[in-house]
């Protein structure tokens, strides 16, 4: 009984977000993207492939991180400002089914976002290496239709995973969706640049005490850089290593999972006035 | 005879203020019993309490102190929560969903499926009238067809106990009165509602039982014959054929004395002066009876004087209590 009622508010979560007109501007604006990206590359022969992956796997990375911090922050604090949840937890719904519900809604938006935007990225891709003259994709160093870009969306994936669920942690126990935005979008940006905050004594000359204390909230906040190193391994076509997919892959399961235990347990002591 | 809600000595203290967090009372040792059966209102003007004591009851709020229970269970209790059905103040849902969508999602959360979740949708959305509108996206909804969806999501498990947190609240006199209805059927199918209100005569109309709430403590409860018992304002007595001197006589002694029309008077009386006695010395006057109407305690007489009680000892507290 437990999984399926988890199972269905997973299932509303995906019905709400899907007809959400944020995921439709999202949407649009990750075409308008992948469409700049091909303009780009045409007028800029012999690198358009790689141009075009770039910006196509950014543009999908982009679109999936607006996703999950503008879907994710509304899944619990929009419930709360609008009140629907007083009425949802008179229901025999347990807290804590409601909070792994939500976040597993989400995560199942996003993953059916990014596989649509794959597929679409390769159609482009395929159209791509049909259309363009012989002399032109001789002179790509990697195929345009390349499957080490499924192992990019997968960390995709798993990164925007780890973002929904610290979206989802900041909208248990604020009380507006606007500042979930921001808290999220603080530890997102922070995130980002974990690993250089981790060796911050080695890059700036500052007081050990400083470099500590930076290279602590380095360690402390989310590694969100992860998939950053193996997107120019996909967009050059160098082999990708497969113990740091899988290491990256368990660390955002492992922290992803703490931060939704989290989420239960501030949710959990929750009050609603 | 069985209790459907539970609240002994209830205190629930807020922490209001950004910088200098200060407690304020918003419920001061609320102490309440709700018999299974009949429509019980509970009553009181704005901020005494009366959704606090709800939230409370049902989990969404913890007390500071004091006990509750509901069914018999503690709040928050999953299995009594399968037997009740909650329709908060003024409800809002998800605009993209249709009433049939929402619908079928909560009655997904009490087990149900298949056939046996879409007969129980279709009965919700039948019960409050609107089949009509059942596929059409939320978003589209008047205020009062929002607050029907409520009322049908509170029944679509057939609860025994409806708690509805101010049912009428923003409708018009029609949607009231459907309102008014529904809970009448309730009643009628021996389900147990309680509904919070400031409106005095929706619950003279519905209630069986009630408890007029205000500083955050019950000030009065009982049943509406209880209520308004022992507190009797006297009778009108109308006569004709009596003699204006008689009249004046009777002025000292009554309330009040009118004449309607030359020798045709109302007659007021306190409630120390018993109609029986009053109508006999008029006959011995020579007046004929035309009417005897007692004077009946309204609820909206008993709420009054007991808020207006306890606001005189009381009244600091209440400024500060959120509402």
């Amino acid at each position: 009984m437990t999984s399926r009622r988890i199972g269905l508010v997973a299932w509303h979560v995906f019905k709400e977000s899907v007809r959400d007109r944020v995921l439709y501007g999202i949407g649009a604006f990750a075409v308008l993207l992948v469409a700049a990206s091909i303009l780009i590359g045409q007028i800029t022969a012999g690198q358009d492939i790689k141009i075009i992956k770039d910006l196509g796997l950014a543009t999908i990375e982009l679109a999936g991180v607006l996703m999950s911090v503008f879907i994710g922050v509304g899944l619990v604090a929009r419930e709360i400002e609008r009140k629907s949840v007083f009425a949802l937890l008179a229901k025999p719904l347990p807290r804590w089914e409601f909070i792994a519900g939500k976040y597993l809604g989400l995560v199942l938006t996003i993953v059916v976002n990014i596989a649509a935007m794959t597929a679409a990225f390769y159609l482009v891709l395929a159209w791509m290496a049909w259309t363009s003259p012989e002399n032109i994709r001789l002179s790509w160093t990697v195929p345009a239709v390349d499957p080490r870009i499924l192992v990019m969306m997968l960390l995709i994936m798993v990164e925007l995973a780890l973002l929904t669920a610290v979206a989802l942690f900041f909208s248990t126990f604020s009380s507006s969706a606007l500042w979930s935005v921001v808290f999220t979008v603080g530890v997102f940006v922070v995130g980002l640049a974990s690993a250089d905050l981790r060796n911050f004594g080695a890059i700036v000359d500052v007081d050990p005490l400083v470099a500590s204390l930076v290279a602590a909230i380095g360690w402390v906040v989310p590694d969100f850089s992860a998939t950053s190193a193996v997107k120019t391994d996909v967009v050059h076509g160098l082999p990708i290593a497969t113990g740091y997919v899988t290491a990256t892959l368990a660390y955002a399961a492992l922290y992803a999972g703490t931060l939704v235990a989290a989420a239960v347990a501030v949710f959990a002591r929750r009050e609603f006035k | 005879m069985a209790t459907a809600l539970l609240a002994d000595g209830l205190i629930k203290e807020f922490q209001i203020g950004f910088w200098r967090r200060r407690p304020t009372r918003a419920l001061d040792g609320l102490t309440l019993e709700v018999p299974m059966g009949g429509v019980f209102g509970l009553l009181g003007p704005n901020g005494a309490g009366k959704s606090t004591t709800l939230k409370i009851l049902l989990h969404l709020l913890r007390p500071t102190a004091g006990r509750a229970e509901v069914l018999g269970r503690p709040p928050g209790d999953v299995g009594a929560r399968r037997r009740l059905g909650f329709l908060p103040e003024h409800p809002t849902f998800y605009d993209h969903l249709t009433a049939v969508e929402l619908l079928t999602y909560f009655a997904g959360l009490f087990g149900y499926a298949g056939a046996e979740r879409a007969r129980r949708v279709q009965e919700a959305l039948d019960r409050v009238g609107l089949a009509e509108a059942r596929s059409r996206a939320m978003r589209g909804y008047s205020k009062g067809m929002v607050q029907r969806v409520g009322l049908a999501q509170a029944l679509i498990n057939d609860p025994e106990l409806v708690i509805l947190d101010e049912p009428m609240s923003g409708l018009d006199p029609l949607g009231r009165r459907e309102v008014r209805e529904i809970i009448l059927g309730l009643r009628e199918a021996g389900r147990t509602v309680v509904f919070s209100s400031h409106v005095l005569s929706d619950a003279e109309m519905l209630c069986s039982r009630a408890a007029i709430v205000s500083h955050g403590r019950v000030v009065a409860s009982g049943t509406l014959t209880d209520l308004t018992r022992g507190e009797g304002r006297g009778a009108e007595v109308v006569v004709t054929g009596l003699d204006r001197a008689a009249a004046d006589r009777l002025a000292v002694r009554m309330t009040r004395v009118t004449e309607i029309a030359p020798g045709r008077f109302s007659i007021t009386a306190p409630a120390s002066v018993a109609p029986e006695t009053l109508v006999a010395e008029l006959v011995a006057a020579g007046a004929s009876l035309v009417s005897v109407t007692p004077l009946r305690v309204t609820l909206e007489d008993v709420f009054v004087a007991r808020v207006a009680g306890a606001a005189e000892g009381g009244g600091q507290a209440a400024e500060e209590r959120p509402s």
